[in-house]
């Protein structure tokens, strides 16, 4: 991406500074609306309530069970939807490129992957409410025609499956819209020069196009598991604050100090930032491997 | 068209395969056999995903033309929509979202254009810039603006003061939601630019202009903006999209926009949540189908959640 403005010849500079200030308005924007918010985060995780400097706040972040349990809620329904979303976006990606599907049906899909990974917050709640809540619409047709009641089989929308269920409406789109790219780049010839040497489907799979698709694969599921990771107006407008993921705990430390301690609240926070820095620095690393054979 | 002539490349190459190949490949046979059986499974698949797909947007509709007993009707999308307040939220956001794009289009086609022209070495702490929302999820943003501008706002580490609370005056606290959606928007808004950006020589262009007489203000309106429109026309969509439902930072900066009233009435009603959310998913099914429209397939992206 960055080589093809580098490669370009350089028109005579006026001057170097005056370039930079060119951009100095976006810059700007980011260091007051972006950047000192952060920092003020950051601050704050480190000062305790006399206004000292402290590492207590983290340490007493690792100590709170309820917390602790939070993050691992979230981690557990984030993974959960980014493993299944992305496994299952993945052979809907694979079947509407490489699958052999009639060519309508993938711009069909891609729209409406579009559209399903943008449809989120309030009214995805309530769109699942009306399918798998206790009066749903599936609920009640499994009840009525099946004998099968969910809910006395143990599902509850309003708990980890439920939440998972939901999640996976935006989840497994998003990672066909990641996809569809990745797939579009095997080549022909990869597929050709396998299946003249005699390979088999299987071999091919396995051996040729796992191999490239892999990186793409998990970098994407990573980009999943972040997407889950810092949802908040789902979670709420279902639950409506009940199910303890961590960003609804700082939501609730937001509106009201619920822990009688602002700085254990910014270290939660930060807990966040850190966990979605890695999985960004991790996903970065895997769409760089997968940019080797997938342009 | 285009499927057909890809449709006669396939068929074309299979045969160019049997000659290389010959009779009796032992992999042939096995290859069209698995093909077969593979898009029996793709349909499968597809056909799973249409009804995680379909299934809760049915059940939605269904629910919201229940609200009178035994028929189904509009009722409960006359009510919705007689809510004074529906309207009065709904506005508010459209405006928000207007704002926000117009302002990120100030912001982001200068810097994407100069980027691109005179300052390379500066792309990759933009393309740094343009992830960061990403690490930072709306909830940890309306934090972090809250502990900043709700106060008298201060330089961090330092006791320099800078100027007042923002959240005090109506105004401000809509420059700030504004200023939290345009960070929220950033990455598509500045890839879809970018990227329309790539595919226009805006270097001739510039030149071209330049040469004409044009000053940097003319170039960027009547040259460089009606040459990235159709990707300036997708992130503002997809931004529209965000915007317009969105609860987080509307809800804890306390402005009244659609995404805390859907959420509130969700609270105390039964049919209209229903019916306002079909509406929002046909909202940003209209947003999606511009985009694949302006950008000819090619924009696809997605928004924070």
């Amino acid at each position: 991406m960055a080589q093809t403005s580098i490669a370009l010849p350089k028109i005579k500079e006026p001057s170097n500074l005056k370039n930079w200030l060119g951009v100095s308005p976006f810059f700007l924007f980011a260091i007051m609306f972006i950047l000192f918010p952060s920092l003020y985060l950051v601050e704050g995780s480190f000062f305790n309530q006399e206004g000292q400097f402290t590492l207590q706040n983290y340490v007493e972040l690792l100590q709170t069970p309820s917390i602790v349990n939070a993050y691992k809620l979230s981690i557990q329904i984030s993974a959960a939807t980014a493993i299944g979303g992305g496994i299952f976006g993945f052979l809907l990606a694979y079947s509407i490129t490489v699958g052999g599907l009639p060519r309508q049906l993938r711009s069909a899909l891609i729209t409406f992957s579009g559209v399903a990974s943008n449809f989120a917050g309030v009214p995805l709640a309530f769109a699942f409410i009306a399918t798998l809540g206790r009066r749903g619409f599936v609920t009640l047709l499994l009840k009525d025609n099946l004998n099968i009641d969910l809910y006395q089989a143990g599902f509850d929308l309003y708990t980890f499956w439920g939440l998972t269920a939901i999640y996976m409406f935006f989840q497994f789109p998003l990672m066909v819209l990641v996809m569809v790219p990745a797939l579009d780049g095997l080549k022909r010839e990869w597929r050709e020069a396998a299946e003249n040497l005699g390979a088999t489907y299987f071999q091919y799979w396995t051996r040729v196009a796992m191999p490239i698709l892999l990186p793409s694969i998990l970098g994407s599921m990573i980009l999943l598991f972040g997407n889950a990771f810092g949802a908040y107006a789902t979670a709420y407008a279902l639950t409506g604050g009940r199910l303890g993921i961590i960003t609804i705990q700082i939501g609730a430390q937001i509106r009201g100090d619920v822990l009688h301690n602002p700085g254990l609240g910014y270290a939660m926070a930060m807990g966040m930032v850190i966990i979605m820095a890695i999985s960004l620095v991790g996903y970065s690393w895997l769409q760089k491997v997968s940019e080797r054979w997938l342009r | 068209m285009a499927s057909k002539g890809l449709r006669k490349v396939v068929a074309m190459s299979d045969t160019s395969f049997d000659v290389s190949v010959g009779q009796g490949a032992p992999g042939k046979k096995r290859w069209s056999l698995l093909r077969i059986g593979g898009r029996f499974w793709s349909w499968v698949w597809f056909i799973l995903g249409a009804i995680y797909f379909l299934v809760p947007l049915f059940a939605t509709l269904r629910h919201s033309l229940r609200m009178e007993r035994d028929v189904l009707g509009f009722k409960a999308y006359e009510r919705a929509f007689e809510d004074p307040s529906f309207l009065e939220t709904f506005l508010l956001s459209n405006a928000l979202a207007v704002a926000t794009i117009i302002c990120s289009a100030i912001l982001i086609v200068p810097t994407a254009y100069w980027i691109r022209l005179r300052l390379p070495q500066a792309r990759r702490i933009a393309e740094f810039i343009t992830l960061l929302p990403f690490v930072i999820p709306a909830i940890i943003l309306v934090f972090g603006l809250i502990r900043t501008y709700s106060t008298h706002f201060t330089i961090p580490f330092t006791d320099i003061e800078l100027f007042q609370p923002l959240t005090t005056t109506k105004f401000g606290t809509y420059a700030l939601i504004t200023a939290g959606y345009m960070v929220l928007a950033m990455p598509y808004m500045y890839r879809s630019v970018d990227t329309g950006m790539r595919v226009v020589d805006i270097r001739t262009l510039t030149e071209a202009a330049q040469s004409l007489g044009a000053g940097w203000f003319t170039i960027i309106t009547q040259v460089i903006l009606p040459n990235v429109r159709s990707a300036l026309l997708s992130g503002a969509l997809l931004t529209f999209a965000i915007v317009v439902g969105e609860v987080t930072l509307a809800s804890f900066l306390g402005v009244d926009a659609f995404g805390p009233y859907l959420f509130l009435i969700g609270q105390h009603k039964a049919y209209e949540p229903a019916a306002l959310s079909f509406v929002t998913f046909l909202l940003t099914w209209i947003a999606m189908g511009m985009i694949q429209f302006v950008t000819g397939g090619q924009g696809q992206a997605t928004g924070a959640h």
